[in-house]
């Protein structure tokens, strides 16, 4: 697309600052508790500002306004559950989950259940999370660099790639933390500024072209050519006469066409529609047509009904399943910290998601024509261009722009080293050579796996990914440190089947979208069906397995649960890895 | 490579050399009067807990199910309120299509409103947690 200098200018800036900070602070990083945890020494305030860099990822940065321009208020739910989700780590997990001293998510359960059977599995699942996360946010920083620069998709991808390989190798966690707490900043502001100005450019009487409780579809303001990427199903709720240049409904057209309502349009790939000015809009066939369904809640019947509680349940459970926020409350002193820095995350994730509504309620009125190419995730990106002209439009737009790329590196960095930790000690030994070895292979996969597969709704796939979150750890950290009578069968059991369930589904799913879109709403979102399999799993095998229970529960007990000041916390990582050094002196070399 | 090679006993001191210099120069000692991290505690009561007699398992039992039914109460108390909103928009139109000042009401229940509420949850349970905590640890000093 269109070459905007000033947005490529704030991706650059935000990627300097990013290795300038990271390398900045790989110096202070040398021993392998530094790589895996920071050396749990990360005070609440800036582990919340990091965890909240980290978690505020594509999905919430640009997806959240991009469904809300396609599906109306119900994708409001994304905003309450990705931020819900804290408030059930902070209930169930988050003082336990560190005090048990672990340092990875497989660590965890080998340190509640001692068994190296179920320690393999969880390494499984944690890799699959975090390559299923990651891809979604690669696909995004491709789609982002695409709209502001005239290059391929993956571009984007290997840029991003590039950086956070780059970072995670020079220092793991240790440099990454304070990388992403910067990057919540970056992002809050990114998004708060451009909202202000755009609400106030609203306000004062920006002509709108349809009300948004009208009766009747988006209208396109001007007359607007649309070039469509990827094949797209959409239909009309009015008869319109458009040019329509290319393949609809597998005819091939080069001139105008009638768009009767009723009937399901599939313009294919490279097709090129204009649209005259005050039409209304052709809209996605599974989402709300006139802008008066989009206004009210539930307004797709039953199945739309317990899709949303599916949603709510796979978000509020999810979080606390997901290794790369996990992992970060291992950097934490003790477990009281731990509780305290959920709650600053709360505040902080309140107060970002407040801005996307905004946004994507605007970009219904001003970028409708996304609605017909399909690529609503870049809603955010061009609604500064269309309400602000010129000079000022653009900038808006490059701080859109930096602040998305921010999402994508600090998400990004995260998840690699959420991976290169896990593999390097459950695969190799746990040295600092060999988690520079596994930052290397860890972003290799997902950077394949992201040009091979096809792009989806950012948040729908990360909504997935939390589902198979939901589905695996959550059962086995909540009843592990609730319950004393798990064993490690019923633990692996229930990851099985949990885990087992959300990939067939996602399978059916991919299946599903190649021949017609036909999957009922268990598949697209299963969580509701699998999270109570996964539980009731997990309960029934460990009471039919209790000649299988640890012999040391009780005291593995005591010390999740015994307040920081008693003394009960033994970090893992030092028993296995050998105290960290203490600080050497910094005389601005790398001490290695 | 990395320092932590030389395991978790750091590389052999140099004692050979060190009763030499040790003579003219008084080594530098530090001495912890208090570490915050590791505060002294009745030990008795501690080795008590560690060794699990039916006094300290009893006590740990206790703490561990005041902790749980609190959160039990307080995810109740959020599933109740979230959960029942996706049914009651769906029963009651009339609710959905309710606006305040001119703004559609689920778009501020459910895009401003939860966040302060999630919020003042978490804070109360935090409040509430370190509380049985603080009782906890008096109880086992005292």
């Amino acid at each position: 697309m269109e070459l905007n200098p000033s947005a490529i200018v704030g991706i650059g800036v935000i990627g300097a600052v990013t290795f300038y900070l990271g390398f900045h602070s790989s110096r202070l990083a040398n021993t392998t508790p530094d790589f895996l945890v920071a050396r749990r020494i990360v005070r609440s305030r800036r582990n919340a500002a990091a965890i909240s860099g980290e978690y505020l990822s594509a999905a919430s940065f640009l997806g959240i306004a991009g469904l809300i321009l396609k599906d109306g208020v119900d994708s409001l739910w994304y905003a309450v559950g990705f931020t819900a989700g804290y408030l059930a780590l902070l209930l169930f997990v988050a003082a336990p989950l560190r005090r048990s001293g672990a340092y990875t998510l497989p660590d965890f359960v080998a340190a509640r259940l001692g068994s190296v059977a179920l320690r393999r599995l969880a390494t499984v699942f944690v890799v699959v999370i975090s390559v299923l996360y990651l891809v979604p946010q690669l696909q995004g920083a491709g789609l982002t660099l695409s709209t502001v620069m005239p290059v391929p998709a993956w571009v984007g991808s290997a840029v991003v790639v590039l950086l956070v390989t780059v970072n995670a190798f020079g220092g793991g966690m240790r440099s990454i933390t304070i990388v992403q707490a910067f990057q919540y900043w970056v992002k809050l502001v990114a998004l708060a500024l451009p909202t202000f100005v755009l609400i106030v450019v609203f306000v004062g009487g920006h002509p709108v072209a349809a009300s948004l409780s009208a009766d009747s579809p988006p209208v396109f303001a001007h007359t607007t050519s649309v070039a469509i990427p990827a094949a797209v199903e959409v239909h009309e709720a009015a008869p319109v006469r458009v040019q329509a240049y290319g393949l609809v409904n597998g005819f091939q057209n080069n001139g105008p066409l009638l768009m009767n309502p009723g009937i399901p349009y599939k313009i294919g790939a490279h097709a090129t529609l204009v649209f005259p000015a005050g039409s209304p809009t052709p809209t996605p066939s599974d989402s709300p047509d006139t802008n008066a369904a989009w206004l009210r809640p539930q307004s797709g019947g039953v199945s739309a009904l317990f899709s949303t509680y599916s949603l709510i349940v796979a978000l509020f459970l999810g979080t606390m399943g997901l290794p790369h926020v996990l992992v970060r409350f291992y950097t934490n002193p003790n477990g009281r910290a731990a509780r305290r820095t959920t709650l600053h995350v709360l505040l902080l994730l309140g107060l970002f998601y407040l801005f996307p509504t905004m946004l994507g309620a605007l970009s219904r009125l001003y970028t409708p024509e996304l609605l017909v190419t399909g690529q609503t995730d870049a809603a955010i990106l061009l609604l500064p261009g269309k309400l602000v002209g010129g000079m000022p439009g653009e900038i808006l737009g490059a701080v859109i722009v930096a602040g998305a790329f921010a999402a994508f590196l600090s998400t990004s960095s995260g998840l690699l080293v959420s991976i290169a930790g896990v593999v390097s000690t459950e695969v190799f030994r746990g040295r600092v050579r060999d988690f520079r070895w596994a930052t290397v292979i860890a972003a290799l996969v997902p950077l394949t796996l992201a040009l091979l597969l096809p792009e989806a709704d950012i948040s729908l796939s990360v909504g997935l990914s939390f589902a198979l979150a939901a589905s695996t750890f959550c059962p086995v950290l909540v009843i592990g440190i609730w319950w004393r009578r798990l064993t490690w069968v019923g633990a692996a059991a229930g990851m099985v089947v949990g885990g087992g369930l959300v990939l067939t589904a996602l399978v059916l799913n991919i299946i599903s979208e190649y021949t017609g879109a036909w999957a009922p709403w268990p598949v697209v979102q299963p969580a509701l069906i699998t999270v109570p399999a996964a539980f009731a799993t997990v309960f029934l095998v460990s009471l039919c397995t209790q000649d299988r229970l640890p012999p040391d529960v009780s005291r593995i007990l005591l010390r999740l649960h015994a307040p920081d000041p008693l003394g009960f916390i033994k970090d893992r990582d030092v028993a296995r890895f050998g105290p960290a050094a203490p600080p050497s002196p910094v005389d601005g070399r790398h001490h290695r | 490579m990395s320092k932590h090679a030389d395991g978790p006993d750091g590389p052999p001191a140099d004692d050979a050399q060190r009763p030499a210099t040790a003579a003219r120069k008084p080594r530098r000692k530090r001495v912890v009067l208090n570490d915050s991290r590791n505060p002294v505690t009745v030990v008795r009561v501690i080795t008590e807990l560690e060794e699990q007699t039916s006094v300290g398992e009893a006590l740990v039992r206790n703490l561990v199910r005041a902790q749980l039914k609190m959160a039990l109460w307080l995810a109740l108390l959020t599933t109740v309120v979230f959960g029942s909103l996706p049914l009651a928009f769906y029963l009651s139109p009339r609710f959905g299509e309710s606006s305040v000042f001119g703004v559609r009401l689920p778009w501020l229940i459910l895009g401003v409103l939860p966040f302060p509420v999630l919020f003042a949850i978490g804070l109360l349970y935090n409040r509430l947690a370190e509380r049985h905590e603080k009782d906890f640890v008096n109880m086992v000093e005292s």
